[in-house]
């Protein structure tokens, strides 16, 4: 049997997978839309929501390109595509195939050209999502009526906790980038200093207009801050 | 007869995001098993599972935590549309944050579950449409998105992300933020290869006890 990596049957099924993902963020957005004009959210504030959100996904999306290319080295394109648009996110694709393959003697650092250690990595990368499935499926309804009960009780605190929820996740992501070195803590500054010129402008000079913009753009001033500290603290391209 | 009233979305939500997640479950796991029938490669159980096992000792705990953390920010529509996308920490709750910060809504309110719900739908097509027309131009795509002078702009996407949503959650909530952070910051200082993953929960906890011993203070306006 040849190389199945890049085979037909395999876009074929990366096809299949994109088109559900995008059936069911439609039907999501058609629900959430339809129940917003419902409650009274005016359509203005709706559609400002989705364009400012699909503004701000290009550029993580760029980089979600660059891991299935990444994997696309020893996977081929279709297998690490199916992967991170459907559940996967890199910090668990590259681990559970690097595993996977080094079970049977190969490597993700090189192509995995066997069929059975391809199909042992494309279970692994997939089975590894059912358990996540299975959670949400049976608990969210209870965590939510949690939530609801809670907030019956006391508003402020749940939507402080909720709130508290926010600031754990943003730590740990700051304190990342902290511990990345120079030109991560550098990049991170200059994305923050952008976004508080942002804040300013847009609430002291009166620019509502700004708002969707605000994100994306302190987002990519940190990146391109990114190449220009790294040049000049590590001399080259790092 | 009389017609019957229309399920009003609180009652329909849970029940629709069950059924997509279990078409979701179908469509994602048909795909090895898609791969497995059609060209009739099978890889041998016993030395499957000891690549697989050690993986979701890992990632299974993750997955309950994110659970836990997740569903309250994103609500219930959010939840069961960015289980099922992924890419959640690094894309779908930033966005889904951004957004209701935008619209001045809070999370866990009806106005948070719609612009959330809205946002992780919108952010799910844009990632779409980028891996589809990724992978169709990918030879073109290559030389770029590999470009070395490129290199440390991608490698500091996330630094450049929360900084920007950083300064905007900081400046709101100050002193809900001081212990986490500085929790954080010394924690990657004294050991900087901690995976962030691991820490997202132990900074949430930090952050509501925190927040908690503050209100009970009457110190959080």
């Amino acid at each position: 049997m040849g190389d199945i990596r890049n085979s037909a049957f395999l876009f074929a099924l990366g096809c299949v997978v994109a088109a559900f993902v995008t059936l069911q963020s439609l039907v999501f957005i058609a629900k959430a839309w339809r129940e917003g004009k419902r409650i009274g959210l005016p359509a203005a504030a709706m559609r400002k929501t989705l364009v400012s959100s699909a503004v701000f996904t290009i550029v993580p999306s760029a980089a979600i390109l660059l891991a299935v290319l990444t994997l696309a080295g020893s996977l081929g394109l279709p297998l690490p595509w199916i992967r991170l648009s459907v559940i996967g996110a890199i910090t668990y694709e590259l681990p559970a195939a690097e595993t996977a393959a080094q079970a049977f003697g190969a490597s993700t650092k090189s192509p995995i050209l066997d069929p059975t250690v391809f199909s042992a990595v494309a279970w692994a990368m997939t089975a590894g999502s059912v358990f996540a499935m299975f959670l949400v499926i049976f608990f969210v309804k209870r965590i939510q009526g949690g939530i609801s009960k809670a907030q019956s009780r006391d508003t402020k605190w749940v939507s402080l906790l909720i709130t508290a929820m926010f600031m754990g996740l943003i730590s740990a992501f700051l304190g990342g980038a902290l511990a990345g070195g120079a030109v991560s803590i550098l990049s991170l500054a200059t994305s923050a200093l952008v976004m508080a010129l942002f804040g300013l402008l847009i609430k002291k000079a009166k620019l509502p207009s700004l708002e969707s913009f605000a994100m994306p753009v302190s987002m990519l001033c940190g990146m391109a801050s990114a190449i220009l500290y790294s040049r000049i603290l590590e001399g080259g391209a790092k | 007869m009389k017609p019957r009233s229309p399920k009003s979305y609180d009652e329909t939500i849970h029940r629709d995001g069950r059924i997509w997640m279990v078409l979701a479950l179908v469509v994602t796991q048909g795909v090895p098993l898609a791969i497995s029938l059609h060209y009739g490669v099978w890889p041998p159980l016993g030395t499957f599972l000891k690549g697989f096992l050690p993986t979701i000792m890992v990632f299974w705990p993750i997955a309950l935590v994110e659970v836990a953390t997740f569903t309250p920010m994103l609500g219930s529509g959010g939840t069961y549309l960015g289980f099922v996308t992924g890419n959640l920490s690094n894309l779908k709750v930033p966005a889904a944050i951004n957004a209701m910060q935008q619209a001045g809504v809070e999370p866990s309110t009806k106005e948070g579950e719609i612009v959330s719900t809205l946002a992780i739908g919108a952010s799910s097509l844009v990632t779409n449409l980028v891996l589809a027309l990724g992978v169709l131009l990918m030879s073109y795509l290559v030389p770029v998105l590999e470009s070395p002078a490129l290199k440390p702009a991608f490698a500091n996407l996330l630094p450049s992300l929360f900084g920007a949503l950083g300064v905007v959650f900081v400046s709101k909530n100050w002193r809900i933020s001081v212990a986490p952070l500085s929790l954080m910051i010394l924690l990657f200082l004294a050991a900087p290869s901690l995976p962030v993953g691991i820490l997202i929960p132990v900074g949430a906890l930090v952050s509501i006890g925190a927040a908690r011993a503050l209100y009970k203070r009457k110190l959080l306006g």
